[in-house]
């Protein structure tokens, strides 16, 4: 993974990230929305979008990777699926069959947890405890939370087009 | 005794009770308009400090203590982070009250801004909360709009702005250093403690972190008054000069093999017993319970027998789990395995450890990997004393690790193995017949699936 040195982020995201300055009294504390802000329109955040809010923000790259990195919720190498599903496997969903559910959803759609289908659509993620174990088990599905869901369902409800998660 | 009327969740199940003219209502901002009127932010620190209310985000800190730790005569700014970064498996109160109370949280947190002088207030929301997100933003914006946030708050020369700011999925941004420090943008990586935040905080400055059930409750005694507050819950124990005593409505997460999970709102004391028979209807399918987590599963386990302890603050240390924590209940059939359990636990911390202390770093990876091994039908006796030795030596207490996170890592495995040993000995005689008594190293199986 190397950066190649072009502009990725676009100046309508400078703009959105430009706006929050006034809230913080130093511009670092913007890195974490700056990548949510990347992340929502590329749907990743390559090392060449590091490049550019490192320079909006006035930072060292290595900072803002080393932020980034921590959280392993940017991807980095390719975008992640237009819908972006977490699905729950801590211990509410899990007695509930989170983990099978999670199993029988990665092979309907021929992927690997964490794996991307070909066509771009869909992701899906184990997550940890989503806060719906009153639903449990439950996915997260782009800002759509899946609640009670048998594989069955939640086979048909992730083939659906979704709105972009905010 | 008159039936318990909910408080903190009066809004749900009200059409629209998520709005401006909803909360108010049903009597909200009156009393903010009041304090800002006629009170000083001493007065309300001296409020909640009689209240004897107890953070709600798992500590069980007195609220009104920690506000008095703030310097005197600070020149400011001073800052208030409210943390909704909710990730304790199990819980999700903070969820509800964001959701379909957004204005109850926000009086709170203004309020409590006034206590403690501060300007700034950051409300650290964690991403998997998307409809939270958006209904709070929809209330701050009607509380700008109605002139409760911004320059000279109702003429009382208080100014305050409440911004959201978004997580990116990690557990530990839950600990209030790791949750500054995140909020700095850097890793959330917690701080070696002293200072305290209430000294050097966010940006270098004294910073106050309350949970977003805290601020629900401070509306709630501006409202209702200390006296309503204290005649809920349990109270300090006369024998006991430390215990400060369990005061007010608590909010309890019910969850796992129950009939109705849902999240339910009682006096601090009720039993775990009264809770899933009273408000959970009993355990799912007629079946009988094994074991239930008191309070998030990094406060250990209760056994079914020890279901009749109070869920208050003292509570569940008298049964050897960690304290009451988010108070987020989840129940564990008798036809679950506890080796099922313990990997779920250990799966869940190696993977949110943030790698920061070794012990921990270390200790829930290789709990985890002792864990895969033995569900593989390849542990031995030896393991479980292993893993109760990595139980009893992280966490702040043993004074290995910076934060407590560590603890909470622990106490599911000591108090799994410590009060299921029988069925962990039987599990891993049964599968593995030929090596359960061999003592020599073993290779670990390739770890699956933590990170």
């Amino acid at each position: 993974m190397i950066a190649q040195g072009r502009r990725v982020i676009t100046e309508a995201m400078e703009a959105e990230i430009e706006a929050l300055a006034p809230r913080y009294p130093n511009r670092r504390a913007l890195v974490l929305p700056a990548l949510h802000i990347v992340n929502r329109e590329l749907l990743h955040v390559p090392l060449d979008a590091v490049v550019d809010i490192a320079a909006v923000l006035g930072l060292p790259p290595a900072e803002v990777q080393d932020t980034l990195s921590f959280y392993q919720f940017f991807p980095q190498e390719k975008p992640h699926g237009k819908v972006r599903a977490f699905v729950c496997r801590s211990i509410s969903c899990a007695l509930r069959g989170g983990d099978e559910l999670l199993e029988k959803l990665c092979h309907a759609h021929g992927i690997h947890p964490y794996g991307t289908t070909p066509d771009g659509e869909l992701t899906i993620e184990p997550a940890e405890c989503l806060g719906a174990c009153d639903f449990a088990p439950c996915i997260l599905a782009n800002d759509d939370l899946l609640m009670n869901m048998t594989p069955e369902v939640a086979v048909t409800e992730l083939k659906k087009p979704r709105r972009r998660a905010t | 005794m008159t039936p318990f009327k909910p408080v903190l969740l009066e809004a749900v199940g009200v059409p629209d009770g998520h709005t401006l003219a909803s909360y108010r209502g049903r009597g909200g901002y009156a009393p903010l308009e009041a304090t800002l009127a006629q009170k000083q932010p001493n007065d309300v620190v001296e409020m909640v400090k009689a209240s004897g209310l107890r953070g709600r985000g798992g500590a069980g800190f007195s609220t009104g203590l920690k506000w008095t730790f703030l310097p005197k005569d600070h020149p400011g700014p001073i800052y208030l982070c409210v943390n909704a970064d909710e990730s304790e498996p199990g819980t999700f109160n903070n969820r509800i009250l964001m959701e379909d109370d957004p204005h109850q949280v926000l009086e709170g947190t203004i309020l409590s801004s006034f206590a403690t002088r501060a300007s700034t207030a950051y409300l650290y929301l964690r991403y998997e909360y998307p409809r939270s997100w958006h209904r709070l933003q929809a209330a701050i914006d009607e509380c700008y709009a109605a002139g409760l946030l911004g320059r000279n708050i109702l003429g009382s020369g208080f100014s305050l702005d409440i911004y959201l700011h978004r997580g990116a999925a990690a557990y530990i941004c839950g600990e209030e250093t790791g949750l500054i420090e995140s909020l700095e943008g850097k890793r959330a990586w917690p701080r070696i403690k002293p200072p305290f935040p209430a000294i050097e905080g966010v940006f270098k400055k004294p910073t106050v972190v309350n949970n977003i059930e805290t601020m629900a409750c401070v509306a709630q005694i501006a409202r209702r008054g200390v006296d309503w507050f204290k005649s809920i819950g349990v109270p300090a124990d006369p024998n006991n000069p430390r215990d400060p005593g369990s005061y007010g409505p608590k909010l309890y997460c019910l969850s796992g093999h129950v009939e109705k999970p849902g999240c339910y709102e009682a006096p601090l004391g009720i039993t775990l017993r009264q809770l899933v028979d009273q408000h959970g209807g009993g355990v799912w399918k007629g079946r009988r319970a094994k074991a239930a987590i008191p309070g998030g599963i990094s406060m250990g386990l209760f056994t079914e027998a020890e279901f009749d302890t109070p869920l208050d603050f003292a509570g569940p240390g008298k049964v050897g789990c960690l304290g009451l924590g988010t108070a987020a209940v989840v129940v564990i059939d008798d036809q679950t395995s506890i080796v099922d359990f313990l990997h779920n636990s250990c799966r869940f911390f190696a993977h949110e450890s943030c790698g920061q202390c070794t012990p921990c770093r270390e200790g829930t990876s290789w709990s985890l990997r002792i864990l895969e091994r033995i569900r593989a039908g390849r542990g031995r006796l030896k393991d479980l004393d292993i893993l109760l030795e990595l139980g009893t030596t992280m966490g702040m207490m043993p004074g290995s690790t910076i934060c407590g996170l560590a603890d909470g890592a622990a106490w599911p495995i000591k108090n799994a193995i410590n009060k299921f040993r029988g069925e962990f000995e039987d599990f891993i005689k049964r599968t593995n017949p030929a090596g359960w008594m061999v003592t020599d190293p073993v290779p670990a199986l390739t770890i699956v699936g933590a990170h």
